[in-house]
């Protein structure tokens, strides 16, 4: 005799694929904001379950800062060739040569933020209705707050006091012109879900997540990758080390750990004992008490 | 970890600023080791700057910038924490500033509800809402835990007082499974360790009930319901004439070869396959989402709703709801709304207002017939075109549905068919 329940991971991808089904019939122009890293691979894993026999119904879109690991770059190429889907890119460069926006200054300077004037730039040039994020309610305190349809004004503005209350598995994706949703399809997994999901169903994943011997700078507390965007500080020195990333954002903030974990499975048992939260090697989150919602205030992805 | 057939349980927890609720929820993430060392570092600095003793456990459960100035909690936040046994989403809703759409948004998902009681003082008007929404939106199980049992010394008698209590009153709702604990959450006593303060409470801690709760049977298994989301037709090599209908069962199995009616138009036909990206199923159930083919080329499309030939859904037009009002508008009576009930969308009215509830003390007020924020009400609604609707009580997903306010598509209200 069979038993009529769903295990979690089944039950979470249930779940997704529900949610992405919806945005495909409730909004007339979507797009998946493809980072290159686990949680938007994974969204797009789920898009192609969620439509399949049919390839992936719409575009995925890349806010691309111009300070990518090539690695990044080379297998979202290869990605979107394997599924004939489109490509979007929005160029933070582009931005910044236009003037729109200027590049921070100082040791800490990153292109962070922005990715929001980016962001909404192509969402608006593009026509977008919806664009569907790989966030996860676990990452972030302002992001536990997060509806799987999140509305987002003119400005393309979050306002977390005033959103549509979520009943049941009914999301209310009516909006005005000009206004456009995020949609957050794995919003109730956690980061070792994801790590066990990608294990479980054999997702390819870029070779950054794998254990690989690079060059790199101890800063904040994490492996910063050496790459032609790095400014060395008086005092530090570059070494040679065995690491992976455990999260990949912009190569200028995305720090390494040292690791031996070069296979899924040593990753699923790395991450399961692993003391520190997931973006605690992100210096974007460590400004302030509230840095990701403020961005995320602003339109942040 | 051997995870592979672990269950998904979702929990609501409802209290108000004072009763412990984050204390509580502190104390499960921090005892499940759900907390990370930053985190707790946070947590430590955060907690001596506001010249606390020890950790907050409170704080790990803040959110917003203007929740933690002032330290109350605005929205919904979700917290998640897996143990060897189960993956736990809690819903952790506020119980004051608009209480009734919070908890009822916290509810409509949730496999239990956690009602807290502050043991000093006894069964409150909250308690009473709280365990009121519980009831109407037929969560499952209900576990009713008398907190700060430290502060009454571990007293069996006041323990046993506010059991009488809240039975007392609860006699008049309708829920399945209550069951009762006395705990300090501050102290972690009866919250993942039993406590040793209270050897005359035999029953099992809260994680060891919450891991063990029976929720295989929450999602009705009888009533075959798949609502269609959308219709996937590939038109390409190797599937050229495929067209196979996309949703997530509500209820129910369906297997190939199961006679079915497409609702509301009625036509008749068999489900030929059903399918997943992995390859066709023997059998499909709730809450699976899945692409059926038909043995008939009919028409099909969103909004429609496959079921059963021996077992339907009922096709209506007019029919009566408790539905909870969420927003500061009132609702205007004979005023045109769009109603949102599965994937099926139409336009609908508040027809008339039977009653409205005091869900502080249960009893019906018929003469006051204005729908503002926060009420719940029984209401007679009336729709353009038929929706496939069971009763809430027998099936939460066709039982339910949302009002919609066509001049700001604000969700103005959840409904659950009577």
């Amino acid at each position: 005799m069979s038993k009529y329940y769903l295990n979690y991971l089944d039950e979470l991808e249930s779940e997704a694929i529900y949610i992405l089904r919806e945005v495909w019939a409730q909004f007339e122009n979507p797009v998946i904001l493809f980072s290159g890293g686990k949680d938007s691979i994974l969204v797009t894993h789920l898009a192609q379950k969620a439509f399949y026999p049919s390839k992936i119904p719409f575009p995925l879109m890349h806010v691309d800062t111009g300070h990518n690991f090539p690695e990044t770059i080379q297998f979202r190429d290869d990605l979107v060739k394997e599924l004939g889907v489109e490509l979007l890119v929005g160029s933070v460069q582009e931005a910044i040569d236009d003037g729109r926006v200027a590049e921070e200054k100082g040791k800490n300077a990153t292109r962070n933020t922005l990715q929001i004037t980016t962001l909404l730039d192509a969402i608006e040039k593009n026509k977008v209705d919806c664009a569907i994020g790989g966030g996860r309610r676990d990452e972030e305190k302002a992001r536990a707050k997060e509806r799987f349809f999140s509305h987002r004004d003119d400005f393309g503005q979050w306002d977390p006091k005033n959103q549509r209350p979520e009943l049941w598995n009914i999301l209310n994706g009516k909006h005005f012109e000009g206004e456009h949703f995020r949609a957050f399809p794995i919003s109730n997994w956690t980061e070792m879900d994801v790590w066990n999901y990608i294990l479980r169903e054999n997702i390819a994943i870029p070779s950054l997540y794998l254990a690989h011997q690079r060059d790199v700078v101890w800063r904040s507390n994490s492996w910063i990758p050496v790459s032609e965007f790095l400014k060395l500080d008086a005092g530090e020195k570059v070494e040679n080390k065995k690491i992976r990333f455990r999260t990949l954002g912009d190569i200028t903030i995305t720090g390494g750990l040292e690791s031996d974990a070069d296979t899924l499975e040593k990753i699923v048992a790395e991450v399961s004992a692993m003391k520190q939260t997931e973006r605690g090697n992100r210096t974007d989150d460590k400004r302030s008490e509230s840095a990701m919602e403020d961005r995320k205030r602003q339109g942040y992805f | 970890m051997a995870i592979d057939n672990n269950q998904l349980l979702r929990f609501t927890t409802a209290g108000s600023v004072d009763d412990g609720k984050s204390t509580l929820i502190g104390r499960l993430l921090y005892d499940s080791k759900a907390i990370f060392e930053d985190q707790l570092e946070a947590v430590t600095v955060t907690s001596k700057r506001k010249g606390h003793e020890g950790v907050d456990l409170a704080l790990f459960t803040d959110g917003l910038r203007d929740e933690r100035e002032q330290g109350i909690t605005i929205d919904v936040a979700y917290r998640y924490f897996t143990t060897p046994k189960r993956k736990f989403i809690i819903a952790d809703t506020p119980g004051h500033i608009q209480y009734t759409r919070n908890m009822v948004t916290g509810a409509s998902t949730a496999n239990a509800a956690l009602i807290l009681i502050d043991a000093r003082h006894g069964v409150i008007e909250q308690t009473k809402r709280h365990a009121f929404i519980a009831s109407l939106l037929q969560i499952p199980h209900v576990i009713v835990c008398v907190n700060k049992m430290d502060l009454v010394k571990y007293d069996e008698t006041v323990y046993n007082n506010i059991v009488s209590q809240f039975e007392e009153f609860s006699s008049k709702l309708y829920v399945k499974d209550v069951r009762f604990l006395p705990m300090s959450a501050l102290d972690g006593d009866n919250v993942v360790n039993r406590s040793t303060n209270m050897n005359w409470f035999q029953g099992a801690p809260l994680l060891h009930t919450l891991e063990t709760l029976h929720i295989s049977s929450d999602v009705n298994k009888i009533d075959a319901r798949f609502p269609v989301q959308t219709v996937l037709r590939p038109q390409r090599d190797g599937f050229i004439d495929y067209r196979g209908y996309a949703g997530r069962i509500a209820s129910g199995i369906f297997r190939p070869g199961d006679d079915i009616v497409v609702m509301p138009s009625g036509f008749n036909s068999k489900v030929k396959t059903i399918d997943t990206d992995k390859g066709t199923l023997e059998e499909a159930f709730a809450p699976m989402s899945v692409s059926i083919t038909l043995e008939d080329d009919i028409d099909v499309s969103r909004g429609d709703m496959i079921v059963k030939l021996n077992n339907q859904a009922k096709a209506v037009q007019e029919f009566d709801a408790m539905i909870c009002w969420f927003n500061n508008k009132a609702a205007r009576p004979r005023a045109k709304y769009t109603i949102v009930h599965t994937s099926n969308e139409q336009k609908a009215m508040i027809k008339n207002v039977v009653y409205k509830i005091d869900i502080n003390t249960y009893s019906r007020i018929e003469n006051d017939k204005e729908l503002t924020m926060n009420d719940i009400s029984r209401v007679t609604i009336k729709t353009t075109r038929p929706i496939m609707a069971d009763e809430y009580r027998d099936n939460r997903i066709t039982g339910s549905f949302i009002l919609i306010d066509d001049a700001t598509h604000e969700t103005l209200a959840a409904g659950m068919i009577v």
